[in-house]
């Protein structure tokens, strides 16, 4: 072995913590970087992932059939900048009902040969594609309750109202990213479900050259309908909506991603930066002794740079192997939640971590030693015999003079000592102590979001509050198997309210009616809620004006004002079944159903709003279930039902927002712990000598371990009084951050959620840290033979 | 009968593997004496002292001190002993760099849990009568290598042990700080302080003590008593 060699295997083996030290806290700062990484790309990625894979349709084109001809159809896909096209193909919208005579929902119900082509390569997810004529497959988001744990093959669905009543049957179930229908049969198969007198409908599909931005997706689309009569195109989408719905919940995840990425990128910096530059530091006698040998400057920065780089290497392949551990089954949560191919971490984001952390910790070192190396031999020689220049004797005299036990005193004054040091634990603990504190802040705001969402939170219902059926839709399977029902038109509204006010037990209800109106400016209709009754409990939490209290007054979602350019105050006019309403809108409401274009006002705003639910709290102490038999029985002359209300469980991504934050948190703790513990290490091995005189003079094991720790109660101290207001100031930005990415405003409730108390216990986190990380030093410093640590020179 | 202050019997330590550093010593010293324990460079000396200190435990045999068991102590136990029963000077002084001189002279007494401001007082008292008085406020590295040793003798003296230990004490000085420090050694014994002395230096020996002791090779190989105590 080279002189060189050696020197750093023996640098390496002596330091031994150090070397630990480097290791574990590369380790962690790459399985965080892998698990924050991966997470980005992931949450970015699924939407554009299965669209390139599918060859999903930058614009979807539907044209009525009676009022254009094939031919126009057909010549609008050679329009100039498209790129491919498919379709023609025959459409119908057509209500099936279930066989337990359920009616579902309308289905947009395209006629496709085969699921494959230039553009929209539908994936079959299970079973065949439909060819008979009685054959249908589903699409996985199609409105009818398909239930993911039970396969759809086989399942009838009927088609009463058409002529001859076909009856067809499920014999697959497929995926559109470009969601293109609800459901697809062979092309011959589209006239069993035409209406006589009427004319199925052309779907065309395009990918354009250019479909980057709203623009260009426009462009194309006055291309490709320049041929069509105007009044022929019954509707038009672009791949941009979809892409834009699909990244609504992802977009959510990216502000506290970086937050939390940023933070654990740079504390490991300076972890590993200080324990490099620590390590030097302690060896400076060892450099000079090595350059009095004849090592040149260049060889002792090498030496120190690969003293760094050994452990760094086998602390990255650790972090690495851990990261994408640990990363896998949130990925696969995310998946299930985005409809993503794949469940691995990228290869990429492995490759940039990985050479990443080796790169920071070889500048660091080098930097560090690059200093030494320049130091002149007689210098180094002499800052290793007289252990540096005294410091901090006026803080040393100072906690003297408290009315503590000495063996504290010593140690309170010990960071002064040396300043540079205590400097760089402090900026670990503020890092530590700033991260808890977000995560504190996020876990406590994102509770507040699932509170402010879970409105309609009654303890029974008659009909379903929180899912709204389509007109004339009586009920439907919910995804999960529950029926969503509505109250029947022919019941008699006041008998039922009648019924809830003679029911003991009942302390306060509402009744809640849905229609949809259309709203000027914007070309989709807009569901109105109406409500009756009292609505204080049903959890709805404004944003900023108040609820409203009398007819023609509405509050409504951040995204309804932006879509249409008001603010709270302004008037709007809705066009309710033909004639207008002018309505005043007097609140913002945190509400994101319907993507947020919901209408909340009093049932009596709307003229003939029949109630389709009711929700009722219950005095506590009542019996649920004695109280819903009560009031079926009261309501059996109505034909409807009382149920108690399921629990409806925190959101998927909420939930997997809070694993991830206690898994960071966890790891930027850790990751701080271990920086105070190398600035201990190296204090305590410099003291090593000291150490024995006080023992020679009668300190007890227990007052040396009370002077390690009480060395870095200071240090704790201040670190938590600053990390807490940074991680306060950092959950100020993060939070409105997401809103935005959400593109909703947020109850100020999510905002401030710190309570002074909570604040206290926070800072004394700084505390806790730093008395973690000097905890195994202060061991060591306790256990250290007296006679030994004597003959240390 | 007096109780002897040190009785060590058949006492065996020996480190690592090699060759025992001290085996079959035996010693009494009585209250009041001066002992010299003299010997060529790694003959065990230190490593006697450190057994009579509670700094190290003997394989084997029994170290008692002032009726202390002193090989039976748990480290905690020991280091309380120190406190009570055990003064040390050392060959380098061993002061604490970042204390002041008069910080370092209390620093056993507030171990020990003695209030401040009278450790100070006991401390002013003990710098007065060693004549390092005016430096009680500076830091030890600017006082010469004798008023050091005052000043850790000082240190050793301030919780009044029954017993002071001191390894090489005028190893690191000229001689004038030598025989002053050997004379003050000298003093303390006429007042009636028992005395333990390591060294090599015959002369010292000779000055302060009133017994000496030879080591060779780890063994007690003679017990010169030079008259009776003072
Ligand atoms: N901690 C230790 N580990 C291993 N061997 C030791 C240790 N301490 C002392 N020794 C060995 O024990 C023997 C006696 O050492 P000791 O220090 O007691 O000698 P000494 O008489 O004080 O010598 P000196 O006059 O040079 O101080 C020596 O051979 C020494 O090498
Ligand atoms: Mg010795």
């Amino acid at each position: 072995m080279s002189a060189l060699g050696r020197v750093v295997r023996s640098g390496v083996g002596r330091r031994r913590v150090q070397t630990a030290v480097i290791g574990l806290a590369t380790a962690m700062a790459v399985a965080a970087a892998v698990l924050g990484g991966s997470l980005l790309t992931a949450s970015a990625a699924p939407f554009d992932h299965a669209f390139d894979d599918q060859h999903g349709a930058h614009l979807s084109v539907r044209v009525d059939g009676e009022k254009a001809t094939a031919a126009q159809v057909e010549a609008s896909t050679k329009a100039s900048g498209v790129t491919a096209a498919a379709g023609p193909f025959a459409t119908v919208t057509a209500a099936a009902r279930d066989k337990d005579g359920h009616d579902l929902p309308p289905l947009t119900v395209v006629g496709r040969a085969d699921p494959g082509g230039a553009v929209d390569a539908v994936t079959l997810l299970t079973g065949a594609w439909a060819t008979g004529p009685d054959q249908i497959v589903l699409s996985s988001d199609a409105p009818v309750g398909v239930d993911p744990s039970r396969s759809p093959l086989g399942r009838q669905l009927a088609f009463p109202d058409l002529p001859g009543s076909p009856t067809l049957t499920v014999v697959g179930l497929a995926r559109s990213v470009s969601r293109t229908a609800g459901a697809w049969v062979a092309p011959s198969t589209i006239a069993r479900l035409t209406r006589p007198g009427s004319t199925a409908g052309f779907q065309v599909l395009y990918r354009f050259a250019a479909a980057d931005t709203a623009e260009q997706v426009e462009a194309g689309r006055a291309a490709v309908t320049a041929g069509i009569p105007a009044e022929a195109v019954s509707g038009t989408r672009s791949w941009l909506t979809l892409r834009q719905e699909a990244a609504r919940e992802t977009a959510l995840l990216v502000p506290f991603l970086v937050a939390f990425g940023v933070l654990g990128l740079v504390m490991s910096v300076l972890i590993v930066g200080n324990v490099v530059a620590g390590a030097v530091g302690a060896g400076l006698r060892r450099i000079g002794v090595l350059k009095a040998l004849g090592f040149t400057p260049a060889q002792v920065v090498r030496a120190h740079v690969a003293q760094a780089l050994v452990p760094a290497a086998i602390g990255t392949a650790v972090g690495v192997v851990a990261g994408n551990l640990v990363a896998l089954p949130v990925l696969a949560e995310t998946r299930d939640l985005y409809g993503a191919a794949t469940a691995a971490v990228d290869p990429l984001v492995n490759v940039v971590v990985v050479a990443a952390a080796l790169v920071v910790v070889a500048v660091t070192a080098w930097a560090s030693a690059w200093r030494a190396g320049r130091l002149r031999t007689v210098d180094a020689l002499a800052v290793g015999r007289t252990g540096g220049p005294a410091r901090g004797r006026l803080a040393a005299a100072l906690a003297s003079r408290l009315p503590l036990p000495r063996s504290v005193t010593l140690g309170l004054s010990r960071p002064f000592a040396r300043p540079a040091r205590a400097v760089a634990m402090l900026a670990a603990i503020v890092f530590g102590a700033a991260a808890v504190t977000l995560a504190v802040g996020l876990a406590a705001s994102l509770t507040e979001v699932q509170s402010a969402l879970d409105h309609d939170t009654a303890d029974v219902t008659i009909g379903s509050p929180d899912l709204r059926l389509p007109p004339g839709v009586q009920a439907v399977q919910g995804p999960d198997g529950r029926t969503i029902s509505r109250v029947p038109d022919t019941a008699d509204r006041a008998a039922i309210d009648a019924a809830i006010d003679a029911q003991p037990g009942t302390l306060a209800h509402y009744s809640k009616a849905t229609r949809p109106v259309v709203v000027a400016g914007l070309s989709s209709p807009c569901p109105v809620s109406g409500f009756t009754g009292d609505v204080s409990f049903a959890g709805y939490r404004m944003i900023s004006g108040r609820w409203f209290t009398a007819p023609g007054e509405v509050v409504v979602p951040s995204t309804f004002l932006t879509a249409t350019g008001t603010a709270v105050g302004d008037t709007a006019a809705l066009d309710d079944q033909g004639r207008s309403v002018v309505v005043r809108i007097v609140g913002e409401v945190f509400d994101t159903r319907d993507d947020g274009m919901g209408i909340f006002t009093d049932a009596a705003t709307l003229s003939d709003l029949k109630a389709d639910s009711y929700s009722i709290a219950v005095r506590p102490g009542t019996d649920v279930a004695g109280y819903v038999t009560a009031l079926d029985s009261a309501l059996r002359p109505q034909s409807t039902t009382a149920e108690a209300a399921t629990s409806r469980g925190t959101s998927d991504t909420l939930l997997l927002i809070a694993g991830i934050t206690a898994t960071l948190t966890l790891v930027l703790v850790a990751v701080a712990g271990l920086g105070v513990l190398n600035g201990v290490v190296l204090d305590t091995r410099e003291r090593v000598h000291d150490i024995g005189v006080h023992k020679a003079l009668g300190m007890t094991p227990r007052q040396t371990t009370a002077t390690v720790l009480s060395s870095v109660v200071l240090v704790g101290l201040v670190g938590g009084a600053l990390g807490v207001p940074a991680g306060m100031a950092l959950h100020g930005e993060v939070m409105p951050a997401m809103a935005r990415a959400a593109g909703t405003g947020m109850p100020s409730t999510v905002f401030t959620v710190y309570h002074p108390a909570e604040l206290v216990l926070l800072g004394l986190g700084g505390l806790v840290i730093a008395v973690l990380g000097a905890l195994l030093p202060a061991g060591w410093a306790a256990r250290t033979r007296t006679a030994t640590a004597l003959r240390t020179e | 009968m007096t109780t002897p202050v040190i009785e060590l019997r058949d006492v065996r330590r020996a480190y690592d593997d090699g060759p025992p550093a001290l085996h079959d010593a035996s010693l009494t010293v009585l209250p009041g004496e001066a002992v010299a324990i003299l010997g060529p460079s790694g003959s065990g000396k230190s490593t006697l002292l450190n057994l009579i200190a509670g700094l190290d435990r003997p394989d084997s045999g029994t170290v008692t001190v002032a009726g202390v068991r002193v090989d039976r102590l748990g480290e905690a136990a020991s280091a309380r002993y120190r406190r009570a029963k055990i003064g040390m000077v050392f060959q380098f002084f061993n002061l604490l760099d970042d204390l002041t001189v008069a910080d370092n002279v209390v620093l056993p007494a507030q171990l020990a849990g003695m209030a401040r401001a009278e450790a100070r007082k006991r401390a002013a008292e003990l710098l007065g009568a060693l004549g390092v008085d005016r430096h009680a406020d500076t830091y030890p590295g600017r006082l010469s290598g004798g008023e050091r040793q005052r000043v850790a003798v000082a240190r050793a003296l301030v919780n009044r042990p029954p017993l002071l230990l001191a390894d090489e004490p005028t190893g690191a000085l000229d001689s004038a700080s030598g025989e002053e420090v050997s004379a003050l050694l000298a003093e303390l014994n006429a007042d009636g302080q028992t005395i333990v002395v390591v060294t090599h230096d015959l002369a010292l020996a000779k000055s302060c003590t009133t017994r000496t002791i030879r080591l060779v090779d780890g063994h007690v190989d003679d017990d010169l008593t030079a008259g009776t105590a003072r």
